[in-house]
């Protein structure tokens, strides 16, 4: 066959693997696995070329449900997994997906040093404030007075933020997102995806079985009124006033990303051992 | 011959032991150096264990011939780390006080020498210069030796370079009068090929040579050296090192650099290596390939950061949770650190595994004149899958148990890698058929996999009814220790162990044939091996084990004892 088809461009289903999900009726993470295959399209870079690494809970099962490379580790780890591959390898596009309890409490201290490090990774958490897999414990986002069984009452801990956090940490691009906005999260992660170094998004996707509350979010949700800054004390400002429910992307920082590997050789390791000689 | 040189933190005697190494390997002879120092990160107690022979010596003697402290500052602590006899000489500067009665009790000769006067006396020497200078010739090395190992190591301005040529000069006038004769003759034929450096360096070496492009790591004494060796040397073969936040980051940075198809390792000691455990776990249940290079110091919790030990054993051998097969192996000497760990590269890689490599301080920090190790083809030779390979199954139950992997970037294999137990495509499963057919791929792979006779090192009379088994550090003391139970009419076998995991009993079965004594040395307090051993291996007749903690390290003579004791017995 020397006739090549001219290939069509690629579709979001053209990053849908078919596997079934595990997730609950209602889950926002559907609509993140939606949004991420947009995304994908959007881009269109081949799904053999893409690389979707996760850790442990509801929304690191995400990496199977597409038709990309998928990395699904240990709790709290998808980071240096994921920072490891994109050093060791820069021509993949290397998405990470994570929730508030993998990326924020087992996994925060990485969350911390991928922000300052700025390898170009995109970072996408969906945050629900619920630990959903263990069948609902309060995770850092939650609120303090959240009741339930691991404790009673609420942890009387207050809830972290993951911007200010990413902002004064180092990341290069820190967006917002709502799971029922699936178009505009699509957009928001492509624009993660094009923008050099590390991009951070957190999706706020709510978990229908043990935060029924969060179905009010659709209500709530609202375009952020300004536009992007590269300024990080005027993001600052913004995103530590604003209601937690102001959706767009809130910085766009010209750090330079991490360098990868370059591959350039400038001998053979044999040529090293001479300065073991005598 | 054995020479300690002692002092306080900066007062150089590092300097002048690695010098006095380097003049000894230019004068023909082998040796090694050992570095000992006390907690302090400046200015504590420091000594330069040196051991100086005709022949290759990787471990250190129950005595030492001289020990001379260019100040006595807790030089006391070493006691035990530096023991004399009567006929050693001890040289001290008068200047600073007199030697400490740990030292002088085993009645040695002692002398003392006003160094810190004698390098005033030169404008812009240094002390250190004149002790290398009185104990490069009381262990007979040439003057031109000495000279010119501290010529190459020079790197300041030209005129203190004579000024220190000439404190070495007064130094060796200076042992002239002193007039020990612990001289070891000249060498009879100068060496050719050979070569002078540290385990941990050796081992950053093989780790290349096996193909090893990533490398992703978190400071930990006694491993750093190794890593900060291996930071400009991978620059230079086209790799990259990467200094992660912590140990649960660098084991993960290093598994998804080799999810992505680049060789990878990681370097640390105990502490890090605990932290690291689940996703070492999560390598064996993911097939992905790694190396884990454990600089072994005392343990457990902090331990003794800076003192070596074997204690890390048990650990390596069996502490992931679930079942969970991996290799681990263990260089025999300072030179094995290279081919060893070239070999954990091309059996991680070959057999999608985690291969932990247990080193140690004692061989990771000490530096050796070795003959250059042979060259071994081990390189990293990973199967992996073809583009568009039909009905691919990342996960495969083949009869070798290895199934090629993808790689990300190849078309139409996507997979996803996954620490839950999946099914053969790699879709997460928790079925118990799917659990069975998983773990034994795992496992299978491993033991089916030929090792060849580089799974142990065995030496001695092939008749001897006794053997004794080792590992690691230890190997080259108990190696000492047996010849000198030749000598005295005891005769044994030697079986140092390299492939800890996964135990090889058809193959440690023909060496024990007709064997009804087995002695298994080594240096931890719970008898790790001896433990291991037993539940791993049937060990024929009467089993005894002879084993102490670090840090100090086994010597050949209380090996020697043991051996003795043990055969009467």
């Amino acid at each position: 066959m020397n006739d090549v088809a001219v290939a069509a461009p690629p579709t979001a289903a053209s990053y849908k693997s078919g596997y079934k999900p595990i997730w609950c009726p209602g889950c926002g993470d559907y609509s993140v696995l939606s949004s991420v295959t947009k995304a994908l399209a959007m881009i269109a870079v081949p799904p053999s070329m893409v690389a979707v690494v996760s850790g442990i809970g509801c929304s690191s099962r995400i990496p199977a449900y597409t038709s990309c490379y998928g990395f699904h580790g240990v709790h709290g780890r998808s980071l240096p997994a994921a920072t490891g591959l994109k050093v060791a390898r820069p021509e993949l596009t290397v998405l990470v997906a994570s929730g508030d309890g993998d990326g924020y409490s087992i996994g925060g201290n990485h969350f911390l040093h991928a922000c300052r490090r700025n390898v170009d990774l995109t970072y996408i958490v969906m945050d629900n404030h619920v630990y959903g897999m263990t069948k609902g414990q309060p995770s850092p986002t939650t609120e303090p007075d959240w009741d339930s069984k691991l404790s009673p009452g609420g942890t009387g801990v207050r809830s972290f933020h993951p911007l200010v956090i990413a902002l004064a940490s180092g990341a290069n691009f820190v967006a917002r997102a709502f799971s029922g906005d699936p178009n505009g999260t699509a957009e928001m992660i492509a624009q993660g995806i094009r923008h050099p170094g590390f991009s951070f998004i957190e999706i706020l996707s709510p978990c229908v079985t043990f935060r029924p509350e969060q179905r009010e979010w659709k209500r709530q949700m609202h375009a952020a009124p300004v536009a992007p800054t590269d300024d990080p004390a005027r993001a600052a400002r913004r995103i530590m006033t604003d209601d937690g429910f102001n959706i767009g992307v809130l910085y766009v920082g010209k750090r330079t990303p991490y360098p990868a590997v370059t591959g350039k050789v400038k001998c053979a390791p044999e040529a090293l051992e001479a300065e073991f000689a005598l | 011959m054995s020479i300690a040189l002692a002092g306080s933190g900066g007062s150089g005697v590092m300097t002048a032991g690695t010098l006095l190494l380097d003049a000894a390997a230019r004068a023909g002879l082998y040796g090694i150096m050992v570095r000992t120092s006390g907690p302090q990160i400046r200015g504590g107690e420091a000594a330069a264990l040196v051991r100086l022979a005709h022949v290759p010596t990787t471990s250190l003697d129950d005595r030492f011939d001289l020990l001379l402290a260019i100040d006595w500052q807790n030089i006391h602590r070493f006691a035990d780390e530096i023991p004399l006899s009567a006929a050693s000489v001890l040289i001290g500067d008068p200047d600073e006080g007199t030697a400490p009665e740990v030292f002088t009790a085993a009645g040695a000769r002692y002398a003392m020498l006003p160094l810190k006067k004698m390098a005033k006396a030169i404008p812009g020497s240094w002390t250190n210069m004149v002790a290398l200078g009185v104990a490069g010739a009381l262990a007979g090395i040439e003057r031109e030796a000495l000279a010119a190992a501290l010529r190459a190591s020079w790197k300041r301005a030209d005129d203190k370079l004579t000024a220190n040529l000439a404190a070495l000069d007064a130094g060796i006038a200076a042992a002239a009068d002193i007039g020990a004769s612990c001289a070891l003759p000249p060498a009879p034929t100068p060496g050719t090929g050979r070569w002078l450096l540290s385990g941990n360096e050796a081992a950053g070496y093989g780790a290349l040579r096996g193909g090893v492009r990533f490398v992703a790591a978190y400071p930990i004494t006694p491993a750093t050296e190794l890593l900060e060796w291996m930071a400009p040397a991978l620059a230079k073969v086209g790799g990259t090192l990467l200094q992660a936040e912590d140990e649960l980051a660098s084991i993960n940075m290093i598994i998804g650099a080799s999810y992505g198809g680049v060789p990878s390792l990681t370097a640390t000691s105990g502490p890090g290596l605990a932290l690291m455990t689940e996703s070492i776990g999560l390598a064996v249940a993911a097939e992905v390939p790694i190396v884990v290079v454990d600089v072994m110091r005392g343990g457990p919790s902090t331990g003794i950061p800076a003192k070596s030990e074997q204690s890390d054993l048990s650990f390596a051998v069996s502490g992931l949770h679930g079942d969970a097969p991996r290799l681990v192996l263990a260089p025999t000497s300072i030179a094995d650190c290279l081919t060893t760990t070239q070999w954990a590269v091309h059996l991680a890689e070959a057999l999608q595994a985690p291969a932990i490599v247990l080193s140690d301080q004692f061989m990771g920090q000490s530096r050796a004149v070795i003959d250059r190790p042979p060259d071994v083809d081990f390189a990293g030779a990973r199967l992996t899958a073809a583009a568009n390979a039909p009905d691919y199954k990342r996960y495969r139950d083949t009869p070798s148990g290895v199934s090629p992997m993808a790689i990300p970037g190849t078309p139409g294999v996507v997979y996803t890698a996954d620490g839950l137990e999946h099914s053969e495509a790699g879709i997460p499963s928790s079925q118990s058929r799917d659990h069975r057919l998983q773990l034994d791929k795992r496992e299978r792979k491993l033991l089916l996999h030929d090792y060849g006779d580089r799974w142990a090192d065995v030496e001695g009379d092939a008749a001897a009814d006794a053997v004794v088994i080792t590992f690691g550090s230890t190997t080259s003391a108990v190696r000492e220790a047996l010849a000198r139970a030749a000598c005295g009419g005891v005769h044994a076998k030697l079986i140092a162990l390299r492939l800890l995991a996964p135990a090889q009993p058809e193959r440690l079965a023909p060496l024990l044939a007709g064997v009804d004594r087995v002695l298994v040395v080594e240096q931890n307090h719970g008898a790790q091996l001896y433990r291991y051993l037993r539940s791993v291996y049937d060990l024929p007749g009467k089993v005894s084990s002879f084993h102490r903690p670090g840090p100090l390290p086994l010597r050949p003579g209380e090996i020697a004892e043991a051996v003795f004791a043990w055969r009467k017995a």
